[in-house]
């Protein structure tokens, strides 16, 4: 038995992790996991870099920043591994709700018609004076950032003018809604369903209306210690894929659910976890259910095998955004982070092939995305840092 | 020495806040600020302007501080953790006892390394007093239960004390268990009896 010590955060898209351990795919390979819960991306980042953890549940743009070094220590990372695609939902407030919803020309359900009617709104509060409105996301460098940041600039509003952009961890979500501290959010599973449950937030889109496939988490591994330990990599991503198979099979969905709502490991209602793998979400207090199969996405439509277009499209949000700067050697550090050869390196049998968008991504607004010009990507914006 | 210098303590705990307080004040620190509720973080700590900043690692808090890192119109100085970042041994050491710093401004490192040190041995001594206080608690439970069951055998079998004891303890080491947990068992069989 090989012992590995692998981090994660209550979410979700930490389903394959769990379910691997749990469901003894990984003990089948050799491997003991000891799985440790932990509250913030820093820590998470910051013991995987020096070596407490083997692996761990890494939101994706921070195995990118990790490897750039980007906000803090550069340690090159890995991702043989997605863990989950999708996932992410904007909720607001029911007066933003309600202010966005006067301010629309077109259906709600539109990402193009709700981004041009926040740039109504908050032009209008400009022009009373009022505060800026706030939206919380949980990471700088996250998807639920530029998510946020991709919506409302298509709209007109400018994420770092126009608006607050605070970091909120997870859990503080639903009660900075409720206090009135952020007029919205963009988060991970299952935040958004909480506050709709609560009657305090509606939300307005899923993740996969902004962006149709969008790399979430990865299992994200030092560079230097998975060339060390090619075998050991090798029998993780096979228990993984098998647990990410196991998670997708419709009669498994109850096990998993109720697996994962234990109190050390999501620990939230088995009913939602459900809903949440299945894509059905209540979006309103009313009871309204809006369904998206792609909602979240763990081992189907080709979300467990990292995809390298998506590693250079958030690369592109952090040159957008100001985070990085743009240079052909960094664009493909973040490519290489993704490493679909150490995934098809397990030989288990191919998976179908995905159902996906042609650039790979299928944002809402804007044109095909091209991994190799990033450049490209950013001059057709007129709302960026860059 | 460094009475100047701002230090801000984010800690939900607020007897580990208090000793690493007191720590810094014996150390010449008397600007030192705890916040325990983190409602509206990073406001107060842009109020407060603190030079070094110490978090437990516990606190989900920390991915808020670490939006400081990020250029915006909103910060007023660039902020870096762990000063010497190429100090895997120190940042090893603040991790595992559950401390992290981010260090404001152009702190000189031999400045911040006191600091870190101090920070480290407090919460090492706090988490060793959890500790005893953890154990005690269960020395205490343990009593309790073999006391119970001790009452149990010598009703059940008409022993005496001592050889309830001895019986108790002889089953443990034939079954390389806890005497704890024989009695337990005892306690749970008794139960069923009833």
């Amino acid at each position: 038995m090989t012992d590995l010590r692998i981090g994660f955060i209550p979410l979700a898209d930490a389903t394959a992790l769990l379910i691997a351990v749990d469901k003894g795919f990984c003990v089948a390979e050799g491997l003991e996991v000891e799985l440790v819960r932990e509250v913030s991306w820093s820590n998470i980042r910051d013991k995987l870099n020096i070596g407490l953890f083997d692996a761990a549940h890494l939101i994706a743009p921070v195995a990118i920043a990790s490897s750039l070094g980007l906000g803090h220590v550069k340690v090159p990372i890995v991702a043989p591994f997605g863990l989950g695609v999708n996932g992410n939902a904007i909720t607001v407030s029911p007066a933003l709700h309600a202010a966005i919803a006067e301010a629309a020309s077109g259906e709600l359900a539109d990402p193009m018609v709700t981004a041009r009617a926040l740039a109504r709104v908050v032009g209008a509060r400009k022009q009373r004076g009022a505060e800026p409105l706030t939206f919380g996301m949980t990471f700088p460098f996250s998807t639920h950032n530029y998510q946020l940041r991709f919506w409302m600039a298509a709209g007109g509003v400018d994420p770092d003018e126009d608006v607050r952009l605070v970091v909120l961890p997870p859990p503080y979500m639903v009660e900075s809604l409720q206090n009135k501290h952020v007029d919205g959010f963009c988060v991970g599973a299952p935040w958004n369903s909480v506050a709709v449950d609560l009657g305090i937030g509606r939300i307005l889109h899923f993740g996969s209306e902004i962006l149709t496939h969008a790399a979430e988490k990865y299992l994200g591994l030092r560079q230097r210690w998975a060339e060390q330990h090619p075998d050991v990599v090798n029998r993780l991503i096979r228990a993984l894929r098998r647990a990410a198979a196991f998670v997708e099979r419709e009669e498994n969905r109850d096990e998993v659910a109720a697996l994962l709502a234990a109190p050390n490991r999501i620990g939230v209602d088995r009913a939602v976890i459900r809903r949440t793998l299945e894509g059905k979400l209540k979006v309103a207090a009313d009871g309204a259910v809006r369904t998206d199969p792609n909602y979240l996405v763990v081992g189907r439509n080709a979300a467990a095998r990292p995809d390298r277009r998506q590693a250079a499209w958030l690369y592109a949000q952090m040159v957008r955004w100001g985070q990085a700067p743009l240079s052909a050697e960094m664009l493909r550090t973040a490519k290489e982070v993704c490493r679909p050869d150490l995934y098809d390196a397990t030989l288990i049998e191919k998976d179908p092939s995905g159902d996906l968008p042609a650039d790979g991504i299928g944002a809402f607004a804007g044109p095909a995305f091209d991994p190799d010009d990033i450049e490209a990507h950013l001059q057709a914006w007129t709302i960026r840092r860059a | 020495m460094d009475a100047s210098l701002k230090i801000v303590i984010v800690d939900e705990n607020p007897i580990r806040a208090a000793i690493l307080q007191d720590g810094l004040k014996e150390a010449g620190h008397i600007n030192v600020t705890r916040i325990e509720d983190t409602t509206g973080l990073l406001a107060r700590i842009y109020a407060i302007d603190p030079d070094v900043i110490l978090i437990d690692l516990e606190n989900p808090s920390r991915d808020v501080l670490e939006q400081m890192f990020q250029v915006s119109r909103a910060v007023k100085r660039p902020v870096a953790m762990f000063v010497d970042q190429s100090d895997t041994a120190s940042i090893q050491a603040s991790v595992d006892a559950g401390v992290s710093a981010y260090i404001v401004g152009n702190l000189q490192k031999d400045r911040i390394k006191t600091i870190m040190d101090l920070c480290i041995s407090r919460f090492n001594a706090f988490a060793r007093l959890r500790d005893e206080l953890e154990r005690a608690k269960s020395a205490l439970e343990d009593r309790k239960v073999i006391d119970r069951a001790k009452g149990i055998l010598m009703k059940a079998k008409n022993l005496t004390e001592e050889d309830a004891y001895a019986l108790l303890r002889k089953t443990a080491m034939n079954e390389n268990k806890k005497i704890a947990d024989v009695a337990q068992s005892v306690i749970t069989a008794a139960e069923l009896f009833k």
